[in-house]
């Protein structure tokens, strides 16, 4: 681990139970989804992270419980440093409290994350759907939506699909 | 030696209403200038001096769709891009033609999946589909000079 890393990692595990692994230099901290928002203003305005770069999830539906894992990326300018901070988050009734108190960017990325895993955010300002249409049903990047919308036209099928394709009117 | 020749001999022409029409209508038809994907760098390139689609009197790309008559949909059409292609093909005056160009635009090509649509023939009424992934600038060149085929043999009580 790089020495420059070791104060944030002892107040992290000091305030918030935090769980530290490595990869390849990498590091990454595991909180308790109660811990984020006062975790990131401690990283903000004392660990000096002041950027938020990314924030992200990944389902592991069947395989893992709590099914899904938002990722925030904390970046520190002025000390050339970027840190992963994981957090866990049930299948069922999926939500976390919302960090756009703290970091401001995070409006969008949470409104993506609704829009493609279902997550919610307490205390969102404005929590809409960001890159699906408005009426669209469901969360597509979820492990559990269906994969394929069209079947794929071969010569034995051509006639059967052609016949109940959605063609549009003049 | 028919009495065309003779009338032409005087300076006079005769035709059909049918061909001045379709004549006039394929020599300057304007295509409106929007890209959505790579195509539409193919499509640029058809319409720069190495292709030089102006030679068929169709490199007028109108950035308005109130002054263009053909809409060349280049590239793939995402779900929410969809209702925006609509829009435009909408406000396009008749008569109006469409080209899907490429395979995502004809039949949804490598994606299929909730964000794009699976041919753009699903929003618009298309006309000449041309395949390729990406097609190359002669593979354009042909599909309009196809729909141009098509336009000249267009019927005027068809249109009704």
């Amino acid at each position: 681990m790089q020495p420059e890393f070791e104060t944030t990692i002892q107040v992290l595990k000091k305030n918030f139970k935090a769980q530290v692994s490595e990869f390849r230099g990498d590091v990454r901290v595991n909180l308790p989804a109660e811990s984020i928002v006062p975790a990131g203003k401690m990283l903000r305005d004392e660990l000096g992270f002041n950027l938020l770069s990314t924030m992200t999830a990944v389902d592991y539906w069947p395989e893992q419980k709590p099914r899904f894992d938002v990722l925030y990326q904390f970046t520190s300018v002025t000390h050339i440093l970027s840190l992963s901070v994981l957090v866990q988050v049930p299948g069922i009734n999926p939500s976390l409290p919302t960090i756009s108190g703290v970091f401001k960017n995070a409006i969008w990325r949470e409104r993506e994350l609704w829009d493609m895993f279902g997550i919610k955010f307490e205390g969102h300002p404005d929590l809409r759907r960001i890159l699906m249409p408005a009426d669209w049903e469901g969360h597509p990047l979820r492990k559990d939506y269906p994969l394929g919308y069209e079947e794929p036209h071969f010569t034995f099928n051509f006639e059967e699909i052609d016949l109940r394709k959605p063609y549009a009117k003049e | 030696m028919g009495v065309e020749q003779k009338l032409a001999n005087m300076g006079a022409v005769t035709t059909t209403l049918e061909t001045v029409v379709n004549w006039s209508r394929t020599r300057a038809m304007w295509p409106l200038l929007f890209g959505l994907a790579c195509c539409a760098i193919e499509m640029m390139a058809a319409e720069g001096a190495h292709y030089d689609m102006s030679r068929f009197g169709m490199e007028l790309m109108r950035p308005s769709p109130r002054q263009s008559d053909l809409m060349i949909v280049a590239g793939r059409v995402s779900r929410k891009m969809a209702p925006v292609l609509r829009r435009l093909y909408d406000q396009m005056p008749e008569p109006k033609w469409v080209i899907a160009m490429g395979d995502c635009a004809s039949c949804g090509g490598v994606f299929n999946n909730y964000a794009v649509v699976a041919g753009v023939d699903e929003i618009v009424p298309v006309d000449i589909y041309i395949a390729g992934c990406p097609p190359r600038p002669e593979a354009l060149i042909h599909g309009i000079m196809t729909l141009y085929d098509k336009v000249n043999h267009e019927k005027i009580k068809d249109q009704a």
